[in-house]
């Protein structure tokens, strides 16, 4: 009933003048948000509100088309495409160009003024509307259809065309080249020889990393026969990461327990760390602490007749490892050590 | 009335060319080139309400088909740049020079 007894036109002119704001907003919005994606979204606005604007200008047909193609698939595209290429990028706002907002402003005004009265010239006498076009044929997309699939039907198939070939083209470029060949085993050979031949590279494989007792990570370095660390044996990355492990560090446990055996002298060793310390074997109780197998280390420093995990034989048997002679824990220690997965180093310093 | 929809379209255009001008991501400056686009639709179905024939919303589907081939191709070819690049920014596309 309200809507009948206001004047014909004035919600046409309501229509147009929440989404002319609406569109202006979205328009300054887009240019000054520096997010691609907020900028994407007030595009979005910008073009719902032009759809509705066209609705009200009696085309529906561009209406449906605005928010079917634009709104839907181009902005999607977009929207896609930010979250391709980056969607934390953020524009710097600084000039690059000294005086380039200035004359953007200049340049802005200029067209402004231009369009207005360009524009300005093509408006003269009193609107038609469209409401006779638009029943003339039985409606606005009939009307149309009739246009496109006559006076306008070369520039249809025209169009035809063009989408194909943008199809085909956006397939090409968005296809991932490959610049050169992909290097298969007999290249990598050559090359490693040629770095052999050039500059003396090491054409072997690298070390592996170091396993060691306590350590067998990927991040544990080799030990070279020097007592060095092999720097090749870990990836660069983790290198960068979390250092290189140094050649102290790795030995230290190896000296705690030499110091250990060494301070003892005659007496049974007694670790106070130690979870096995009701045994007063030294090396099971050092190597209850590391992740090698228990039952194989007593084996070592002992005789023979050891067999695995009998703690009561191996007691007689124990103080014999100072006894035997006063240089000897050393390179017993030592010799039951190489038994251990740090043996890598430990022959090597015999 | 037609002289305010050709007002509108004509401040859209102008902020959508000043955004071309001032904003350095190339996909803020398509979405300111889509802008302008639509800045131009507006003025075709504006006119032609004003004069009483289709052939000016036949133009805007035009626009719009054309505009949107021309988005498939120019969002390929920054996905391709970017890729190479790791930026859209247009400061630097000095490095297209051959």
């Amino acid at each position: 009933m309200i809507l009948l007894s206001i004047p014909p036109g004035t919600a046409t002119a309501v229509i147009f003048y929440i989404c002319a704001v609406l569109s202006i907003a979205g328009a300054i919005g887009l240019i000054a948000f520096r997010k691609p994606v907020y900028s994407a979204l007030c595009l979005a606005l910008v073009m719902v509100s032009l759809a509705v604007i066209y609705a009200g200008l009696g085309a529906p047909f561009l209406f449906a088309v605005q928010i079917i193609v634009y709104t839907g698939a181009v902005l999607m595209l977009f929207l896609f495409v930010i979250m391709l290429v980056g969607v934390s990028s953020q524009d710097r706002l600084g000039e690059t160009l000294k005086g380039h907002r200035v004359a953007v402003a200049i340049a802005g005004v200029g067209v402004l003024i231009l369009l207005t009265l360009a524009v300005a010239q093509g408006i003269h006498g009193a609107p038609v509307g469209v409401t006779k076009v638009n029943t003339d044929d039985g409606g606005n997309v009939q009307g149309l259809a009739s246009l496109i699939f006559s006076q306008y039907v070369i520039a249809f198939e025209a169009t035809a065309a063009l989408l194909i070939t943008a199809a085909v083209a956006a397939m090409v470029l968005a296809h991932p080249e490959q610049v050169k060949k992909k290097a298969g085993q007999v290249e990598r050979a050559a090359q490693r020889l040629e770095a052999f031949i050039t500059s003396g590279d090491n054409p072997a494989p690298r070390p592996n990393s170091g396993v060691f007792a306590r350590h067998n990570s990927i991040s544990t370095p080799a030990l070279l026969p020097n007592g060095t660390v092999a720097e090749q044996s870990v990836s660069k990355v983790l290198v960068d990461r979390v250092g290189l492990a140094t050649p102290e560090a790795l030995w230290a446990p190896h000296d705690d327990v030499l110091d250990a055996i060494e301070s003892a002298g005659d007496e049974p060793l007694v670790f106070d760390d130690a979870d096995a310390g009701d045994e007063t074997e030294p090396t099971s109780t050092t190597n209850a602490e590391t992740i090698t197998a228990q039952p194989d280390q007593p084996a070592g420093p002992e005789q023979p007749g050891g067999s695995d995990q009998v703690p009561t034989p191996d007691q007689p048997a124990q103080p014999e490892l100072p006894v035997q002679s006063d240089q000897a824990p050393t390179p017993d220690a030592e010799d039951q050590s190489a038994q251990d997965p740090k043996s890598g180093q430990e022959k090597t310093n015999d | 009335m037609t002289s305010l929809y050709a007002t509108l379209a004509v401040i859209l255009f102008s902020v959508g060319l000043v955004g071309f001008l001032i904003r350095r991501n190339a996909l803020v400056i398509f979405m300111c080139v889509e802008l302008m686009l639509n800045a131009a639709n507006l003025l075709f179905v504006a006119f032609s309400a004003h004069w009483g024939i289709l052939d000016g919303q036949m133009a805007a589907f035009f626009v719009m088909v054309v505009a949107a081939a021309e988005v498939v191709i120019g969002l390929s070819i920054i996905v391709m740049i970017s890729r190479a690049r790791r930026s859209t920014s247009v400061d630097n596309e000095i490095v297209l020079k051959g």
